[in-house]
């Protein structure tokens, strides 16, 4: 049984006609051909996966593909407009919050998120709004200064 | 990832009616799916065993948070993002703010419901306890009408609720009185954010001159549900705080919470150390209400 | 940038920073071929026994798959290592649970599901062994039925598969010394110290796509693998057996790597020649990624261990002697064990000075997966052990324990106790007084003394001094015989060309350094391969903290020579700006078509190494470190949790501060997993808790402020002076970590990882016997969202 299921990825519109229990990471991953979103645990705890959906950050190996009918997806690739890098992305390649990348997308998306929702967060509130991302290499210290940094460069603009 | 998706249908019912109605017709068929949380885990570990599902977690039917006079209505396809961001709830309600401040990660908050929580029935689960502390009431709806009950007769044992195969859970309603109580929450967890509990206690006691008029106390990760802790509510209630007497009052409800308590030994954690810091857990609680 | 011309020591953006950070970089999952099929494992359900039977559904349509069996491996059964005992496929027996038994292969990924599920395999049953303890009483009791492992001709005996002697000086002369030094000792102090095993757990798991050519006859005649790796030309020397193939036949590339640590050093040989005859059998290119269970319970982790140490001290704290026994736990078959226990060995009497000294080392086989490497590769668990005793040896003379380590740190001149000389600076004295202030270590001591009386909380300071050495041991480095070169590109650019692989730690980025510092280029314009065999020279494997001095060092000497023939051939005057380095290069490029220079490893001083009996320059260099650990304790939960965390080190020349702080703040968080937070729960030899959500790896929410320093003193074996860093930082937060529990509560605990359930059986057991710990986990009740395990 295959469902037809349209979105907007990236300010794209997109249909497929898929499996309706397909998890979201795996259309965005072979259907749209976008590889940003990875798979680390599939689970739901390591946050490799996160995408936006209308905005708010979910784990898109937990999302059926029926249920992101008609909604707003921004991934990585989205992040950044026409090959400019997006402030935080900037800050991320800056602050060395990037070591492997492998955790990278769904570190700068949560960021994103992060960032829309406090936009001057605190210590605490940036750990929070990350520890749904887990990195193996940086210990999370380089990422924190990133995100410091992302927030000085918002208040620049 | 552990299953093959194309065995699985899921459709997205247009509405609670229909819902119901498909449940009614052939109940028992088809698992409800809202934020996925739960179901797309057992998905990905190829363990999820209905090949049937309706989505309701675009219903917005059911995505409500409703303040009455007496009672603040959740609907049962709030997420625990919605409750975080509730003012009303911030107010009147902290326990449940703290509860889905550490339910999984952001991510997780953004889909998961309180009624995919409840309905999942995991002993472990952060808001349940906080409900019975609270003596929240849920609210199942069918074809055949509409029936509340307290949350605390909601679960019959592991992972088995009352809720009947044409039944949904519709809201759950958490009545506003505690404004002068003093409440507590604390969650014991494998790490301090995405952790799943090893022990908690969520209590909320009515203090009058040093003496504990009323108390509730629920509890996750010591029995085979969420646990109401009447026995230690039943030692604790009447007592007194005073210096001379805390002591006294501290060693009832411990014991008490000692013997109700029948945690196991699991992956993660074992009975004993469960019991012990569930019982500290108290005693903290207990502390706080003198100063 | 451009005008930057120190660029060594400066922070230039990661090379392949860019590609990361806009989600671009492709990792094995991203990549596909053409009529790609895909690759799964069937895998042993039991610990130990014969296979009787292997039994296939008649359900399924067999004909759909590729089916491929031990026989049908063309060369030799074997995963190589020094010794042959670890079969790629097993045969006709299996010595540990997941072992693989048989590959399936089907166009459909989703196929795969009912493959695996539709194989039946039936065992005979052994008996097998689980722990060190069981593995030993197999051989004390000469119970045939458990020994599992016969013994090889590399120094192997029954159950165990290598074992090592270290004496400081003669053997003789150090029992004599022993001897006397306990005889005389004003305290002798024992301790026994344990380490569990820890996962990887890098966010990307293994993966590889393998494609393979035949002849018209069915005879292969090439293959090739690509995937997530440390080492490809690891792959490639396994690849050869297999297939019974030369090495210019065996094409490995290595693809985008989402983190390593020692977790792809070796395993990567194991998929990649599954997915190899895969290939072989399916006439398709094969695709084999690994879930995140699959990986968990099926690849190798760091080597449990057990280390006894005996010390003789004066009452003045001076080390007399020491006699330590270590013993690891290497799992089903030989694998690394051989070179963990060595470096378990030269690392475990640690940074003092010892007159006299005795290491016995051993790795005992039980049935369970090989362990491996894991950043660190037996030095954390000897440093441990080591500096746990530390503490203790400090408390029974009665001195503080920072005092007692500076009453005997190895300084400039000194010799270890494999009787290396210290030729170049060594001053643990100044590191100790850094990471002492940094850390407010003496106000913290004396407030929290004060604060614990009233406090449920405890909090409590803690120290650890260590070394490590950069580089393969003795003349492992000669043996390697490295080699790294240079070319021009068409632009006139040039680029590096190295096996060394980028899987986080910056090898791309440092590499590109050293070339733009040496040949006096901006860092943008130079270019580093992809490692593709068929490209790169072998510099050697990426492991053993060897990059950035031993290659980065050949890579400064081969772009020397490109400067050398730039001026010799094209006209490259003495002092060059970029651009008529790059007008020479083209005009190189003109005359002769192409330029490619090449360099071999030479040691930069002499090396004197005996393998036999541990003696001399054991390694090139080392890095020196003194970390200090806060710990708050919190006896309502039992929970120790590190508060924060001072890390000083010194290892040469930083190369670029931002990788280098993200290099210590990564391994001390490891370590402190390593210490509170990362149990393998086992069962039978499986590891039961292989899912995210029940191994737990600290979060942003768990780690402290992790603050790093570097002390710098140039080391002439590293480009501009840089020595290796990437393992160091593993070896210090766990023994910081618990001597500051040790500190915080009186009680001593000697066994990591340490759990709450630990911490709380300990303390209740004075009133009660021994419950509640981690020894009473269950590990058939999984808990939440999941039914229970089929055990």
């Amino acid at each position: 049984m295959k469902s037809t299921v349209a979105m907007t990825v990236n300010g794209e519109a997109r249909k497929v006609e898929v499996p309706p229990m397909k998890r979201l990471l795996d259309v965005l991953r072979e259907d749209f051909h976008l590889t940003g979103a990875k798979e680390g645990c599939g689970e739901g705890e390591c946050g490799a996966c996160a995408v936006l959906v209308d905005g708010e950050l979910v784990n898109s190996c937990l999302v059926p593909i029926l249920q992101a009918n008609g909604t707003r997806i921004c991934t990585i690739e989205g992040v950044s407009t026409e090959g400019r890098l997006h402030p935080i992305q900037q800050c991320f390649l800056g602050e060395g919050g990037a070591q492997c990348g492998i955790c990278t997308p769904g570190m700068i998306l949560a960021t994103h998120h992060l960032l829309e929702k406090h936009p001057n967060p605190t210590l605490e509130q940036i750990q929070e709004g990350l520890a749904g991302n887990l990195c193996r290499c940086t210990g999370y210290m380089r990422i924190f200064e990133a995100v410091q940094k992302a927030v000085e460069a918002q208040h620049a603009i | 990832m552990r299953s093959d998706v194309a065995a699985y249908e899921l459709s997205a019912p247009t509405n609670l009616q229909t819902v119901l109605k498909q449940l009614a017709a052939e109940p028992g068929r088809h698992a409800l799916i809202a934020g996925g949380t739960e179901l797309m885990v057992a998905l990905n570990t190829g363990r999820l065993e209905s090949k049937e599902l309706l989505s309701i977690q675009h219903l917005r039917e059911l995505r409500f948070i409703r303040t009455e006079a007496d009672a603040i209505h959740i609907g049962a396809g709030t997420t625990f993002s919605d409750i975080r961001r509730n003012e009303a709830i911030a107010a009147e309600l902290p326990l449940m703010i703290r509860a889905a401040s550490w339910t999984g990660s952001i991510a997780n908050q953004n889909r998961g419901t309180i009624g995919g929580n409840i309905c999942n029935a995991s002993p472990a689960a952060d808001t349940p306890p906080v409900l019975l502390a609270y003596e929240a009431s849920v609210t199942m709806v069918s074809l055949r009408g509409e029936r509340t009950i307290p949350y605390s007769q909601f679960h019959l044992g592991y992972k088995r609720t009352v809720l009947q195969p044409d039944e949904i859970v519709y809201s759950v309603s958490v009545p506003r009185s505690y404004g002068e109580w003093k409440q507590y929450i604390r969650k014991v967890g494998t790490r301090n954010a995405q952790a799943i509990s090893k022990a908690a206690i969520a209590a909320v006691a009515n203090v009058q001159a040093n003496r504990i008029e009323e108390i509730r106390i629920g509890a996750a990760s010591l029995a085979d549900r969420p646990l109401r802790c009447a026995s230690a509510e039943a030692a604790l209630r009447g007592r007194s705080l005073e210096e001379r007497a805390l002591e006294d009052t501290i060693r009832a409800g411990r014991a008490a919470l000692a013997r109700e308590a029948k945690p196991i030994d699991d992956i993660r954690s074992t009975a004993m150390y469960r019991r012990a810091v569930a019982e500290n857990l108290l005693e903290e609680f207990l502390r706080q209400l003198c100063s | 940038m451009a005008e930057d011309r120190d660029i060594l020591g400066a922070s230039p953006f990661r090379k392949e920073g860019r590609a990361k950070v806009l989600g671009e970089a492709k990792y094995i999952d991203d990549l596909s071929l053409p009529g790609m099929w895909h690759g799964a494992t069937v895998r042993s359900s039991i610990a130990r026994g014969s296979i009787r039977t292997v039994h296939f559904s008649s359900e399924i349509d067999w004909s759909q798959y590729a089916i491929v069996r031990a026989s049908d491996i063309p060369g030799e059964n074997t995963i190589v290592h020094l010794t042959k005992d670890h079969p790629c496929l097993a045969a006709d027996r299996v010595n540990h649970p997941e072992e693989p038994i048989l590959l399936l292969a089907h166009p459909e990924k989703s196929a795969l599901l009912a493959g695996v599920a539709g194989v039946r395999v039936e065992y005979d049953e052994l008996p097998g062994v689980f722990t060190i303890e069981e593995s030993e009483k197999a051989v004390e009791d000469n119970d045939t039925t458990r020994i599992i492992w016969e013994g090889s001709a590399h120094g192997g005996t029954a159950n165990c598969f290598k074992q090592y002697v270290l004496h400081s000086g003669g053997a003789k002369e150090a029992e004599d010394g022993l001897a006397a030094a306990f005889e005389s000792a004003d305290f002798i102090v024992e301790g026994e110290y344990h380490t569990g095993a820890q996962e990887q757990l890098y966010i990307e798991p293994n993966g590889v796509i393998a494609e393979c050519k035949k002849d018209g006859s069915g005879r292969v005649i090439s293959v090739c693998v690509q995937g997530s790796m440390q080492c490809p030309y690891y792959v490639v020397h396994a690849l050869t057996l297999i297939f019974d193939l030369p090495e210019e036949k065996c094409r490995v590339i290595q693809t985008e790597t989402g983190g390593a640590f020692g977790g792809k050093e070796d395993f990567p040989s194991v998929i990649g020649s599954h997915a190899a005859l895969l290939a072989m059998k399916s006439g398709h290119p094969v695709k084999m990624v690994y879930d995140r269970a699959e990986d968990m319970a099926a690849t190798t982790k760091r080597h449990p261990s057990r280390t006894r140490h005996r010390t003789a001290v004066s009452k003045d704290g001076k080390l007399l002697g020491c006699e330590i026994e270590i013993a690891l736990d290497g799992g089903a078959y030989a694998t690394l064990s051989p070179v963990v226990l060595s470096r378990a060995t030269i690392h475990a009497p640690g940074p003092y000075k010892w007159p006299y000294v005795r290491v016995r080392a051993k790795a005992m086989a039980t049935n369970l997966p090989p362990h491996g490497a894991f950043r660190g590769f037996g030095a954390p668990q000897s440093l441990f052990s080591l500096e746990r005793h530390m503490d203790k040896v400090a408390r029974a003379v009665g001195i503080a324990p920072e005092e007692l380590r500076r009453r005997n740190f190895l300084g400039t001149g000194d010799r270890t106790a494999t009787g290396q000389l210290l030729a170049e600076p060594v001053d643990m004295q100044h590191l100790m007084d850094r990471a002492l202030a940094e850390s407010n270590y003496y106000e913290k001591v004396e407030r929290f003394a004060v604060e614990n009386k009233r406090s449920a909380v405890k909090r409590g300071m803690g120290i650890a001094s260590f070394m490590h050495g950069s580089g393969f041991t003795g003349s492992g480095e000669r043996r390697l015989n490295s080699r790294v070169d240079v070319e021009l590109l068409p632009d006139g650019r040039p680029q590096i060309l190295v096996s060394s692989t980028e899987f986080g730690q910056g090898t791309n980025t440092i590499l590109c350094q050293v070339a733009a510092q040496t040949l006096r280029i901006p860092y943008d314009q130079v270019a580093i391969a992809q490692v593709d065999t068929s490209v790169v020279p072998n510099s050697g494997p990426t492991v053993a903290s060897r990059t950035a001095m031993v290659v980065g060092k050949l890579v400064e000497r081969v772009c020397a020579q490109m400067v050398e023939r730039l001026h010799a051939d094209a006209n490259l005057t003495g002092r060059y700006e970029p651009e008529e380095f790059t007008a020479a290069a083209l005009r190189y490029l003109q005359r002769h078509g192409s330029m490619r220079c090449s360099v071999r490893y030479e040691p930069v001083r002499p090396v004197e190494w005996d393998d036999e009996l541990f003696h001399g320059d054991a390694y090139p260099a080392y890095g020196w470190a003194v970390y200090v650990a806060e710990v708050a304790v919190d006896l309502n939960t039992y929970s120790a949790s590190v508060t924060r965390f001072d890390a000083v080190q010194e290892v040469g020349k930083i190369m670029h501060p931002v990788l280098a702080k993200g290099q210590v703040e990564g391994g001390v968080a490891q370590g402190i997993g390593y210490a509170l937070y990362e149990k393998c729960v086992w069962k039978n030899g499986r590891m039961m808790n292989n899912q995210m959500t029940n191994y737990i790896m600290p979060t942003s929410a768990d780690l402290p402020e992790i603050q790093v320093h570097f002390e710098e003193v140039p080391s002439v074996h590293g480009p501009g002076g840089a020595k290796g860093i990437g393992e160091l930082p593993m070896d210090g937060p766990g023994p910081a970590i618990l001597n500051a529990i040790h500190n915080a509560t009186g009680v001593s605990f000697d066994s990591i990882p340490l759990l709450p359930e630990d911490i709380f059986e300990r303390l209740t057991s004075f009133t009660e016997p021994s419950h509640g710990g981690t020894e009473d986990l269950d590990p058939t009740r999984e808990g939440e969202f999941l039914p229970e395990v089929n055990a």
